[in-house]
């Protein structure tokens, strides 16, 4: 065993991932050497996943606060108002590094680690999407890692029992060094009966649950705040081990315990475990820490105070008793076959104190672990400009059509259904609208367990290349997309939580890209009125150099008063009007039909009209919860044609619709603030009388019918429908 | 009517369970947890849905061997209504209630989605709310769905008319040998069934398809 005086070389320095200044810091700090144990702890709470040292800055700048937020940023998840003493606790979070070194492993605890977050709150998990991205589908690990993935997901979600109701998957190059996997989950508790991590009360019993402590993932959150290079194999001891039955029970337990008064503060243990854990429950309530570590249950031998201070164990979690019910809690988790023991004690003095075998290993003033982290404002450069769009011959006719079915055969466009069959879409019997739609929508049981009209609308959205194209746009971008989607299925967008994944912040360009990113995200929430309630940031996504799009994902939440009112993307009967709410594109750079037609990314991507964004989307809304539309999708990738077609192949009901001149503008600009409705012939009046008085740009492009999609070039939809459906089976096959 | 559901750590569809047997009967069923040795009178018992114990052995196979199984095994072989749907099914063929195994999907993957079921056998106490040879609609969502039974074990079911509810149109999901979806035992009071009735009772579900296999358990005729 290593000894705890071990004497500290710039070798295990740099090995904790601790720049030179950085550990000069911790010297200063503490006025002394280190103990191995005491640099394992700083390098847990000082990496970057830990402490957001080179983000925080830039994190500050976003709007979080509004009406009905409950609670922003800065604990496990966020907590929203959905009336009727109801909120929706919600966070999405990454789990990039130790997926692409153990796709199973590293996704399904990903998805544990975020459904932990939601129910440590005292929330029920009742929805879980994820935004997967991955290398070129030709890269010859990719397959193997979209496999690997989509079974860790579904793996553990379906065991634990949560319908996965939205998402994204998505191919490009620059994943092939480092894929995404960011997990989302949501949950639904009493306003009232929110449980929080902030430390309450001088010499109470801190209490350690559910799973053993094991080696696993010992400095993952440091292996996760480092770039990659060829030696990545030798990280995979770092990766942790899931299991779901195990977090269904503490699920179970955690619940049970938290109505019979005895949590007074609870928090999970995540990145770095039982440092992170304890160290933030302390700090936030003022109060110092003592922890004993013979105390801690271990399932394997000879561990020692320094694993256990790092191990990543999974289904763990850490609280502070109402002492006098220790007995009731701890038969709580036997009767759940889980471990409950009392490891240590909160104390007056502000110290973290570790104790090991009688010895003290550890000794660190609790509230300076976390507020003097090192904070950088790391220099940035403006990120270059795209390559401005080549002059090119647009095709027609026959060609039109082809481009429409190569889209839709298209990796990024084709049906995720492979993906989303390996996920449990009904469990709970509440789902409203399963994938494949604008949003994931649930019905929300009340506090006692009945029906309600009430539905949450989930979605999740960015686009990355218009992030590298334009990081400023992509932000404001991704935020409106995933406006759109919930505005699409009839809700009303309450609140948001951003997973900002990005490459080496010490690269001035990189950072670059992370400030206009975060600059667009901010500038677009507080023109939608969507406030940020929490959310996670990924950095060091890189090979060898070579780093991933910019990809700051968004995923939110909205609310839908009355779930019988719920618009869905499939065509409903023929004969009706097809309108274009927003005007026809014009914008080409960026889009999917030009990178196709051109095999480059070319020009700026589609610029955003907040005030536009707001209008339309607000008139939309209108609509449906007036009932005047059968059908909505919002406009994305692939633009107008993409939309009509996707609309026209989950209803099983053509379209005939006519177009301005260029067809292959106006099918296939991205341009956004634009939706594709349906209705009856005999709304089509009210409607255009209600958009004049709104102001809205409408047309009514065409109306549905047939088994064909028809804008002047006829293609069948049975042909579409294979080239949609068949793209991922025959390309996992 | 009284009605029992028997919860195992892992179990989690549970709570659809019970509200599709409340929706439907007016009445919540009795929770029974696994650690229970004995069972009260009930005219049906559930076994929901899940995971139990994580499935890390076989899937149900813990949970076959849990006390309370011994009493489930008694009310079976007394007459008393059985329902294993799911993970119950597996649970139900692990205790020996119901002959076969399920082994894992022919594809290796997880699969939920919709699925069409020919009603096979519209005499037993589960399915005498449907017409005879009627295809319905139905949800599966499993990992280990693909039955499988010796050649003599399953010309005795077949004959028997076991077979209660058969993968229809092309639409089986997992391999099950002759598109089994869902058996009763010799004596008809054990159904056992990979696909989720319970996920399809309501307007909101948008069908009602899972409703008469609950009205004809439940004795509950609409």
């Amino acid at each position: 065993m290593i000894p705890n005086n071990t004497p500290i070389t710039d070798e295990l320095i740099a090995n904790h991932g601790l720049k030179p200044d950085e550990y000069q810091r911790i010297l200063n700090l503490i006025g002394r050497e280190p103990t191995i144990t005491e640099l394992g702890i700083f390098s847990a709470m000082w990496n970057e996943h830990c402490s957001y040292k080179s983000s925080k800055i830039w994190l500050k700048t976003l709007p979080t606060k509004g009406p009905r937020v409950l609670q922003g940023p800065g604990e496990n998840a966020g907590v929203v108002d959905i009336d009727d003493g109801q909120v929706v606790v919600f966070k999405m979070e990454s789990h990039n590094h130790p997926s692409y070194i153990e796709p199973y492993q590293g996704a399904a605890t990903g998805v544990g680690g975020i459904l932990r977050d939601v129910f440590t709150m005292g929330a029920r998990p009742i929805a879980a999407m994820n935004a997967l991205r991955f290398g070129e589908p030709d890269h010859p690990k990719t397959r193997h890692l979209v496999s690997g993935v989509v079974a860790g997901v579904g793996g553990y979600g379906n065991s634990f029992g949560v319908p996965t109701v939205g998402g994204e998957v998505e191919f490009n190059a620059r994943y092939n060094g480092n894929i995404l996997v960011n997990a989302f989950a949501a949950g639904l508790a009493d306003s009232d009966k929110i449980f929080l991590s902030e430390a309450k009360g001088v010499g109470l019993p801190i209490v350690y649950l559910g799973a053993k402590t094991g080696r696993d993932g010992v400095g993952g959150a440091t292996m996760a705040s480092a770039e990659f290079d060829d030696d990545i194999d030798e990280k995979r001891p770092t990766v942790q081990v899931g299991d779901p039955f195990t977090e269904k029970c503490l699920l179970e337990a955690c619940l049970e315990l938290m109505k019979t008064g005895a949590v007074i503060a609870i928090q999970d243990m995540g990145a770095a475990g039982l440092t992170c854990s304890a160290v933030e429950m302390g700090a936030k309530g003022n109060l110092g820490v003592e922890l004993d570590l013979d105390k801690v249950p271990v399932r394997e031998e000879r561990m020692n105070a320094y694993e256990m201070m790092l191990s990543e164990s999974q289904e763990r979690m850490l609280m502070v008793l109402e002492p006098s019910k220790e007995a009731v809690a701890s038969d709580i988790f036997k009767k759940w076959g889980l471990d409950f023991a009392i490891v240590g004690i909160t104390t007056d003095d502000l110290r973290f104190r570790v104790n090991f075998q009688g010895e003290e290993v550890a000794n660190l003033p609790i509230k300076k672990l976390g507020d003097e982290a090192p904070e950088y404002d790391r220099p940035w450069v403006e990120p270059k400009k795209p390559d401005p769009i080549p002059a090119l011959d647009l095709p027609e006719g026959e060609a039109v059509v082809e481009l429409l079915l190569k889209l839709m055969g298209s990796p990024n466009v084709a049906s995720k259904r492979w993906v989303y069959e390996q996920y449990d879409t009904y469990i709970q019997g509440n789902s409203a609208q399963r994938p494949g739609g604008d949003a994931g929508v649930v019905r929300v049981p009340s506090s006692t367990g009945e029906d309600t009209k009430k539905g949450l609308a989930f979605s999740s959205d960015v686009n990355p290349v218009y992030c590298e194209a334009d990081a400023y746009e992509g932000g404001k971008q991704a935020v409106a997309e995933l406006w759109r989607n919930l505005t699409a299925v009839g809700a009303e967008p309450l609140a948001a939580t951003d997973n900002l994944n990005f490459g080496n912040p010490e690269r001035p360009e990189i950072m670059g890209q992370f400030v206009h990113a975060i600059k667009g995200i901010g500038e677009a929430c507080k023109a939608l009125a969507f406030p940020i309630v929490s959310g996670n940031v990924s950095l060091y996504n890189e090979t060898n150099g070579v780093g991933i799009l910019p990809t700051p994902t968004m995923a939110g939440v909205g609310l839908l008063p009355d779930i019988d009112k719920m618009a869905t993307i499939a065509f409903k009967d023929s004969g009706e009007d097809i309108i274009l709410i927003g005007s026809h594109g014009t914008h080409m750079g960026q889009t999917l039909a030009f990178n196709a037609l051109t095999g480059g990314d070319y020009g700026p991507p589609p610029p955003v009209d907040l005030a536009e964004e707001k209008k339309n989307g607000d008139f939309v809304r209108s609509l449906i919860r007036n009932e005047r539309v059968t059908a909505c999708h919002d406009i994305s990738s692939g633009g107008l044609g993409v939309a009509v077609t996707e609309m026209a192949l989950k209803g099983k009901i053509g379209a005939t619709f006519s177009l301005p001149k260029d067809k292959v503008t106006t099918l296939f600009s991205e341009d956004q603030a634009r939706y594709i409705v349906t209705c009856k012939r005999s709304d089509r009046e009210l409607i255009l009388k209600s958009a004049e008085e709104s102001g809205i740009n409408l047309e009514i492009i065409g109306k549905t019918g047939g088994n064909f999609i028809d804008f002047g070039e006829k293609i069948d939809l049975t042909s579409l429908e294979q080239a949609y459906e068949g793209w991922f089976p025959s390309y996992m096959a | 009517m009284k009605s029992a559901l028997i919860q195992f750590p892992g179990s989690n569809r549970d709570r659809d369970m019970i509200a599709a047997i409340t929706k439907i009967s007016g009445e919540k069923p009795d929770l029974v947890w696994h650690t229970q040795s004995e069972l009260g009178d009930y005219d049906l018992i559930v076994i929901p849905g899940g995971f139990s114990y994580g499935d890390y052995l076989r899937a149900g196979a813990i949970a076959a061997r849990s006390p309370i199984m011994d009493a489930v095994r008694e009310k079976a072989g007394k007459g008393t209504k059985i329902l294993g749907v799911c993970n119950g099914f597996q649970t139900l063929c692990e205790a020996g209630l119901l002959p076969g195994a399920l082994m894992r999907n022919a594809s290796l993957r997880f699969v939920c989605r919709e699925v069409k079921l020919l009603v096979s056998n519209n005499k037993t106490a589960f399915s005498n709310q449907y017409n005879e040879n009627e295809i319905i609609r139905c949800p599966v969502a499993h990992h280990d769905g693909n039955f499988f039974a010796d050649e003599k074990t399953l010309n005795q079911i077949e004959e028997n008319g076991q077979v209660v509810f058969r993968y229809a149109e092309d639409t089986n999901p997992n391999g099950s040998v002759n598109n089994i979806a869902g058996i009763v035992n010799e004596k008809g009071n054990v159904l056992g069934m990979m696909p989720h009735p319970e996920n399809l009772i309501e307007a909101f579900h948008h069908g009602l398809d899972g409703r008469p296999l609950f009205e004809s358990a439940l004795n509950k005729v609409a």
